[in-house]
């Protein structure tokens, strides 16, 4: 009874919240700092440097609506949250989005009364392994030893794995990724598997990171993408297009090099010049200028060069376009039209 | 006649030099043959030790003097280091941030600094007797200072909290006089409240007055956030702590069962339960926009924490009183806060001495939990921000050797103070 009543009071606030900062963009504007949550620190996709500026893939997302919204891709102030607290952060009105690399589910999305807007990684489960043990596919690993961390989802994406291919391997249990590390370094294991860009991080922290492969296969869906609280869809919707934005400019070819010319004037591409606001109305029918996608592609790139400068080929990371590259290069980055 | 020189061949005229003991009773061999290896089973013991501390060194000390300070990432220090050797230039790239956290401003670090140096200036008439007692007087007015130092704004702020608290005290003096305790209690709360509130316009109306750069709350961190909330919360928790275990002895049946309540449910309560409720679960119940600074927050959960546990080990210490002292007190025709004040509690508190300062110790070292409600403290920042840096992720020995060292210097100290203070007290038995 006393749970039900607080769960109950805990339900009447959660939507007080939703129902008081229906207008969030107005709130955001007033505020003059869009409030957004990311994690405490994730290789690659957000973490401070030494000057204590948040750098990353998720945080550029972050910059980008903020650009889009303010026109300062640096008036963001950054709410970092852990696991546990991401959720609760946005549902109380902590924060106006949540770019975390978080898995679009299905209980998160219509459980915990959230909208994701899109997908700006697509993850899932790999295995690295050693470069010297001259494995090129995951269904080579028959009788491998597999560091897996206990209790995760990877743990049972694994079992499935190896039983549908009808091989046997033996697993290694570990309990976090740092024991992974030194227990995969000290050849305990011939394998090991977690989260594909998580494995690329680690193998960027190896001494010789070369002598190690990460295996083609992916294993599990782990779709990771920003999102927001119910109650709000003129906000979602802000998001969701300034995502898109991002994602449309690399598949047309506007990057933060060309940006200034190709928006100077209309251009002959239609949908370019409405990406960027040389014609038609598209700012307007979100409540923005009209340069709103230009300044969000300004404040860091288009989606490929977001992802090209945190965790592309050319960085430490080192992840491979895959299944992120655009629909046209055979990957899964799509964005609606323009239009 | 036998001459008289050759009858005694040789007087001797001084004492003869005792001679040192043999070397089997004296010196460092026998040391040795006392202490390491006075049987043999203490000998194979020592040549273990000797033997672990060796190779505990000899791994040690190469890593410590080999290492290298000013590269920009870790890749670059495995280029640099030649054989063993630290990856230290983690330390000295990230040194502010560990200190002061990743968003404190950089032109501002002097005045947490200030704020750390003074606070052993506030501390020392209470620690020690020595001390001249005018200091009390700048005791009194730190926490209002440092508060200033480190949050920055208008010095209005802090002023009229001061004031407020001065207010109350006048008045609760005065009515206590004519009207009793209680009056006087209520009095002053609420002299204290009207001076708030009125100032709280003033001090609203003229944010720039003396002002320094404000910092928010959020930007806080590093260990300067340890130390805050170790220092805020033991000074606060230790008058609560009193209060609460008085109470829970007092008469009065509500009071009492208040008390009792109050700390068994929080001592029955993890720590982090009670900072998950501070950072998530009050979001739920404050309207959207109410800006409860997270760190009060936190101060308020961890302060209560240490409470209930001080109150319990003062509690031991009233219990250990004989009650020969109660009831000399009441013959003295002494009034209950004469016998506590003059009586009981000088008593109660020396013997709880160890417990209070075990709980102090304890508490400085739980506010690193605070990490894991997503707040940079000291361990924060390194599980964070550090180890998430592509340039330092994989750095780990240095880093939390260097967490450790800073904690262990403040806890050791506090603990040599505490066995200090306690020689300076014993009056008996010994």
């Amino acid at each position: 009874m006393k749970k039900s009543v607080l769960l109950g009071a805990m339900t009447v606030a959660g939507l007080a919240a939703g129902v008081a900062s229906a207008a969030t963009v107005d709130d955001i504007k007033a505020r003059g700092a869009l409030n957004c949550g990311v994690t405490t620190g994730l290789v690659g996709f957000a973490a401070p440097n030494a000057e204590g500026v948040w750098e990353g893939f998720d945080v550029g997302v972050c910059r980008a609506v903020a650009a889009a919204v303010l026109g300062d891709p640096m008036a963001v102030e950054f709410v970092p949250t852990t696991g546990k607290t991401r959720f609760t952060a946005l549902a109380s009105g902590e924060i106006d989005m949540l770019a975390r690399n978080t898995t679009w589910t299905f209980s998160r999305d219509v459980d915990l009364k959230f909208t994701f807007l899109g997908v700006n990684y697509y993850d899932g489960q790999g295995f690295m392994v050693p470069k010297e043990l001259g494995v090129s596919s995951a269904t080579e690993l028959d009788g491998a030893t597999v560091c897996i961390q206990t209790g995760t989802t990877t743990e049972l994406n694994l079992a499935d794995f190896f039983r549908s291919n009808g091989i046997s391997y033996n697993p290694l249990p570990i309990e976090t990724n740092a024991e992974a590390q030194q227990q995969y370094l000290a050849g305990a294991c011939d394998v090991y598997t977690t989260d594909a860009s998580g494995l690329a991080a680690t193998r960027a922290t190896f001494e010789d990171p070369s002598a190690h492969v990460v295996l083609p296969e992916i294993v599990s869906k782990e779709p990771l993408g920003p999102l927001v609280r119910h109650g709000d869809d003129a906000w979602g919707d802000i998001v969701r297009w300034t995502l898109n934005a991002l994602i449309t400019a690399e598949e047309l070819g506007v990057s933060s090099e060309n940006i200034g010319e190709l928006s100077a004037a209309a251009g002959n591409n239609p949908e370019v010049n409405r990406l960027l606001g040389t014609e038609g109305n598209l700012g307007e029918m979100l409540g923005l200028d009209a340069n709103w996608a230009v300044n969000a592609i300004s404040a860091g790139g288009n989606y490929g060069e977001l992802f090209e400068d945190n965790i592309g080929e050319s960085t430490a990371i080192g992840l491979a376009r895959g299944l992120n590259a655009q629909w046209k290069d055979g990957g899964l980055i799509y964005s609606p039209p323009f239009r | 006649m036998p001459s008289r020189d050759t009858n005694v061949a040789f007087v001797r005229t001084e004492f003869i030099e005792p001679s040192p003991p043999p070397s089997s009773t004296q010196g460092p061999v026998a040391w040795m043959r006392e202490n390491l290896f006075s049987s043999i089973p203490y000998s194979i013991l020592t040549l273990l030790s000797i033997y672990f501390i060796y190779t505990l060194l000899a791994g040690l000390l190469p890593w410590l003097f080999g290492g290298v300070w000013d590269t920009s990432s870790i890749r670059e220090c495995r280029e640099v280091i030649e054989g063993t050797g630290g990856c230290f230039s983690v330390l000295s790239e990230r040194w502010n941030q560990l200190l002061f956290g990743i968003s404190y401003p950089q032109n501002a670090y002097w005045r947490p600094a200030l704020a750390f140096v003074l606070l052993f200036v506030a501390a020392a008439p209470v620690m020690f007797p020595a001390v001249p007692r005018q200091l009390l007087v700048f005791t009194g007015l730190y926490p209002f200072l440092a508060f200033w130092l480190i949050w920055g704004g208008t010095i209005l702020a802090p002023m009229v909290g001061l004031l407020g608290f001065v207010a109350g005290y006048m008045a609760f003096v005065q009515l206590e006089k004519t009207n009793g305790f209680a009056a006087g209690f209520f009095g002053g709360i609420v002299a204290a409240l009207i001076v708030w509130l009125l100032g709280g316009f003033i001090s609203g109306a003229m944010p720039h007055f003396i002002a320094l750069e404000a910092v928010a709350s959020r930007n806080m961190g590093g260990f300067m956030l340890n130390m805050i909330l170790g220092t805020v919360c033991v000074s606060l928790s230790l008058p609560l702590g009193i209060a609460l275990a008085l109470g829970r002895q007092s008469d009065l049946l509500i009071i009492k069962w208040i008390c009792v309540v109050f700390i068994e449910f929080i001592r029955g309560v993890p720590l982090i339960t009670l900072l998950f409720v501070a950072n998530v679960v009050l979001a739920y119940f404050l309207p959207p926009g109410t800006n409860f600074d997270l760190i009060l927050r936190v101060i308020i959960m961890i302060t209560m924490f240490s409470a209930a546990y001080i109150a319990e080990v003062i509690r031991g210490g009233l219990a250990a009183l004989p009650r020969g002292q109660y009831e000399a007190a009441d013959s003295l025709g002494l009034d209950y806060a004469q016998s506590m004040r003059l009586i009981i509690l000088p008593q109660a508190l020396k013997i709880s001495i160890p417990g209070i300062v075990n709980v102090a110790v304890g508490l400085f070292k739980d506010t690193t939990l605070v990490s894991v409600i997503s707040m940079f403290d000291l361990v924060g920042m390194i599980r964070g921000p550090i180890l998430a840096s592509t340039e330092w992720n994989g750095v780990y020995w240095e880093l939390w050797g260097f967490a450790s060292l800073l904690f262990f210097v403040v806890c050791y100290g506090i603990s040599q103070y505490s066995q200090w203070l306690e020689r300076q007290l014993a009056t008996d038995h010994r």
